[in-house]
Order: structure tokens, then sequence, then C-alpha cells
């Protein structure tokens, strides 16, 4: 039993760039394309780090720290997340606020390299990505002390496996709302569609992508591979609310969750096909939405 | 908690923060709708010992008939003549009517824990939940401009007062219930007409501007 973190923290590491595979796959499919390969992210880091770095002389240290941070931050949030009903690699009470600072941290260093590079279309992509995370934010913390609440514990590690059936039976509707909340996080941090494109390199409308331009080589795999795990790291939170499956076998508990964050993946294909991306003037509004979830999932509790 | 009834509450909710936030009447329309169905529901749902009467079912098919299917209906055909898309300038941003609109659900239950407790109520929500759509009924009326939001806000406050009635005095007569039923039907059709002749006459449905005489 005690093997079980240290199984899904690898699990973790290995197959988070699949998830980009999944949702690019479910995007080709859905567009009549036969795509690229699903584990093209994997190829795209391994020539990436085969690759040098070109720094401009106009930037600092910070620069370079950017991606490193973020790859580190990342790391420790993947290793706080707990994943198919075992606790995760390590846990203590209140480390929720801890997760969602480290996202924090991340996304401070991701701006600050962006700034460091002087580059204007990089500081307006900064300045939205710090918009709406600023309002992300309260709806992530919102719905995890919702959760929080529901199991009667502060750490991921204890309030996540402690989630089960009966819980959804008692505070089902709540629980709903505090996963439709994530759902909205889990796409506006992992730069999906409804906030951000992934996929088109116009500068006037990309958020996530704008600040990067400037990295290359190893940082910009760092960069891309972070991403991949905080899509992971967010999916699993997600899918552990929505199915809180327990069959008292760690290896079919962990193979349910990880086939929940594939078919999550694929729902993120599918929202992305069958959605255009919203005007950026409406983005908070979408937001706030969350926040406002999230909260009415808390109120709900408190009564 | 009682989870059926709780979840109409919750499409309540949601329904009622999707007309704060929407700018677009159409789809106001449509959430005004999907309320509707689900408050035909309750009146199902409440009363379980015995299963439902001929009367209960009667009352549950002309609740979704009048207000999931002919009020939508006759305000999509305002909507059409009025060939109006979205709201022009509300008073308060729609972001702001969100938050307000928490504040408001967070006023309601404040309200209501006030109250004395109601015997027998099935569900704790019932009571906050209908103070809340009062409360944005209201709001809806005093912050937007355009003709057919104001009968949408009019149906959700008869609709938050409906939720009051059947959940909290389940056993309202159902001369009553059609009375009101009756009234609020009236009441929508009147006002359908009124815009209809507003929009034929002033060329627009903005209320605010409707302070001119014309010759």
């Amino acid at each position: 039993m005690t093997l079980f973190p240290i199984i899904n923290f690898l699990l973790a590491l290995v197959s988070a760039p699949l998830l980009l595979g999944v949702i690019n796959k479910t995007k080709a499919l859905f567009a009549g394309r036969r795509g690229q390969p699903v584990l093209q992210a994997y190829s795209d880091l391994w020539k990436l780090l085969h690759k040098g770095a070109v720094y401009s002389r106009t930037t600092t240290w910070v620069f370079r720290a950017g991606p490193v941070v973020g790859l580190a931050c990342v790391l420790v949030a993947a290793a706080l997340t707990p994943f198919g009903g075992a606790p995760a690699l390590m846990g203590f009470s209140g480390d929720l606020l801890l997760l969602v600072y480290l996202f924090g941290v991340m996304r401070f260093f991701t701006v600050l390299a962006a700034l460091d590079t002087g580059s204007a279309f990089e500081g307006m992509g900064a300045s939205r990505e710090v918009q709406f995370s600023a309002l992300a934010e309260p709806a992530f913390l919102l719905g995890l002390a919702a959760v929080a609440h529901v199991t009667g514990s502060f750490s991921l590690s204890t309030m996540f496996p402690a989630l089960d059936a009966t819980d959804w039976s008692q505070a089902g509707p709540a629980l709903l709302l505090v996963a439709a909340a994530l759902f909205i996080v889990f796409l506006a941090e992992n730069s999906r569609i409804p906030v951000d494109d992934p996929d088109t390199h116009l500068e006037l409308t990309m958020i996530h992508e704008v600040m990067v331009l400037d990295h290359g080589g190893p940082d910009f795999a760092f960069i891309l591979y972070g991403a991949a795990l905080k899509l992971w790291v967010l999916g699993a939170l997600l899918s552990g609310i929505l199915l809180p499956v327990r069959t008292g076998f760690g290896v079919i508990d962990s193979a349910i969750a990880w086939a929940a964050l594939v078919a999550l993946a694929a729902a993120v294909g599918v929202v992305e096909s069958s959605m255009a991306r919203l005007r950026l003037l409406r983005v908070p509004r979408l937001l706030v939405g969350a926040v406002l979830l999230s909260g009415l999932a808390f109120v709900l509790l408190l009564r | 908690m009682n989870l059926p009834i709780d979840s109409v509450m919750l499409v309540l909710v949601v329904t009622n923060l999707l007309l704060l936030g929407l700018s677009q009447l159409r789809s106001c329309v449509h959430a005004v709708a999907v309320q509707g169905f689900a408050l035909g529901l309750l009146p199902l749902l409440v009363r379980q010992s015995g299963g439902p009467t001929v009367w209960t079912l009667l009352v549950v098919l002309v609740t979704i008939g009048l207000k999931g299917v002919v009020f939508p209906k006759l305000l999509q055909e305002a909507l059409r003549d009025a060939d109006v898309r979205r709201e022009k300038r509300p008073h308060v941003g729609y972001t702001m009517s969100m938050v307000m609109g928490f504040v408001a659900l967070a006023g309601a239950a404040w309200l209501s824990s006030r109250l004395p407790a109601f015997s027998g109520s099935p569900s704790t929500l019932a009571a906050p939940v209908s103070f809340f759509m009062i409360f944005v009924g209201l709001f809806i009326i005093l912050s937007r401009n355009h003709a057919v939001n104001q009968i949408v806000g009019y149906l959700v406050l008869e609709n938050g007062i409906y939720v009051f009635g059947v959940v909290l005095l389940h056993e309202l007569p159902l001369l009553v219930e059609m009375g009101v039923l009756l009234d609020a039907f009236a009441a929508v059709f009147v006002m359908g007409v009124a815009v209809y002749h507003i929009n034929s006459e002033f060329d627009h449905v903005d209320v605010d501007q409707l302070d001119k005489l014309k010759g």
C-alpha cells in the first residue's frame, strides 16, 4: 500500500504528455483529420531537449530562471496530488493552500521571464495571464475549501481518498457545483479554449503562448512538460471529485483514475472542437461565474 | 437534505445566475424556460405520500406548459418582432450583476434564517431560494432597459413566489394556484402585446427612452 504514492507519482511523470496527445487526437477526429500521433508530445520534448538555447543579450538571469522554477513548482504540486484513492507522495494539513500558491509562484516566474524580455507582446500576454488567474484562483480555493468541508480534513492526501459515493448522495449538488467550477478553472489555468487557444499563434489573441515565445530548446521543453504536468495535476483533482470509485484494490483504483483522466482529456478535446474562444472581454465574466459556482457550493454546505 | 428537491433548487439558482450574466436576450429567454420546467416539477416532488393525485398532475402540466413553453414562446415572438439581440447598455454591468446575485443569495440565506422555521418544510433550501428569486426578479426589472428583459424579471419574481407557495405552504388550494397562473399568463400576454406595439410605434423597446410623447 505504501508503494502506491510513488507509483502514482511516476505514472504522472511518465504519462502527463500523453494527455496533450489525447486532446489533439480528439480534435483531429472532430475535424476529420488524421492528426499528429498520440505520442507527439514526447517526440517534441525529446527534440527540444537536444537543442541548444538562445538567450537574448537584453535578458537577465530571471529569464533563465523562469522555466526551471516553473517546472520545479509543478513537480512539487504533482507530489502533493493524491491519485486514485491513494494518498499523495507527501501531505500535511493545509497543503491545499500550498498547491494553489505553487501554481501562483509558477505563474509569477513565467510572467517575470516574459517581462524580462522587454517585448511588448509578451508584456501584453503577461498582463492578461495575471488578470485571468487572479479571478481563477478564488474559484479554485473556494472549490477546494468546499471539498475540505465535505470531508472534514484540510490535507489533499486525506481529503480526496475520503471522498466516496456516500458524500455524493449527501452533498451531491454542492460537489457537482464544485466540479463545474473546477472544470472552468481547469480550462483557464491550462489555457484551453474558451479562455485561451493553445493552437493559435496570433499575437493579439493568445495569452499563455505569447509569454513563452522567446524561450527555446531545453527551456521550452521544461515549459511544455510543466504545462502537461499542470494539466495532469488539475485533471487528477477534478476526476478525483467526479469519480471517487473505491474498489479496495489500489491497482484498479489507479487504473480507473487514469482512464478518467484520459476521458477528461478527450472531453477537453470535444469542448475545443465545439466551442469558439470567448472574446477577451467576456472571459472575466466566465471566471467570475466559476467563483460564484464555488461560492454557491460553499454556501450550500454551510447551511 | 432532500436530494430531488435540492437539485431543482440548484437548477433555479444557477438559471438565475445565468440570467444575471447573459447578455443575449435569446439565452435569457431559454434560461427562463429551463427555470419554468424545473419549477413545474416541484409539486410532484413535494407531495410524495400516497402518490400524486390527478389535481397535482394537472397543476404540474399547466405550470410546465405555461412557464416552460407558452411564456418563452411569447417572449421569443416579441424578440423576433423587436429585432434586438442583446441589451444595449444595462444600468449595472453583467459581471457586477452576477456579484450582486451572489450578495442577494447571501442576503436571502440570512433573511430566511431569521424567519421562524416552517414546520414540515421538505427542503431547507426552499426559503432562501424563493427569497433569492424574488430579489433577482426585482433586480432584473430595475437594472435592465429592454422591455423583454423586464418581462423576464417579472417571471422570475413570480417563480419565486410560486416556489414559496409550493414548497413551504404545500397545501395551497388548486383554485388559488390556477388563479395565480392565469394572472401570470394574462400579464405576460398583455406585456407581449405591449412590447409589440411599443416596437411598431417607437422603433425600439428601450424603456428608458419611453419618456417622450409621440403624436
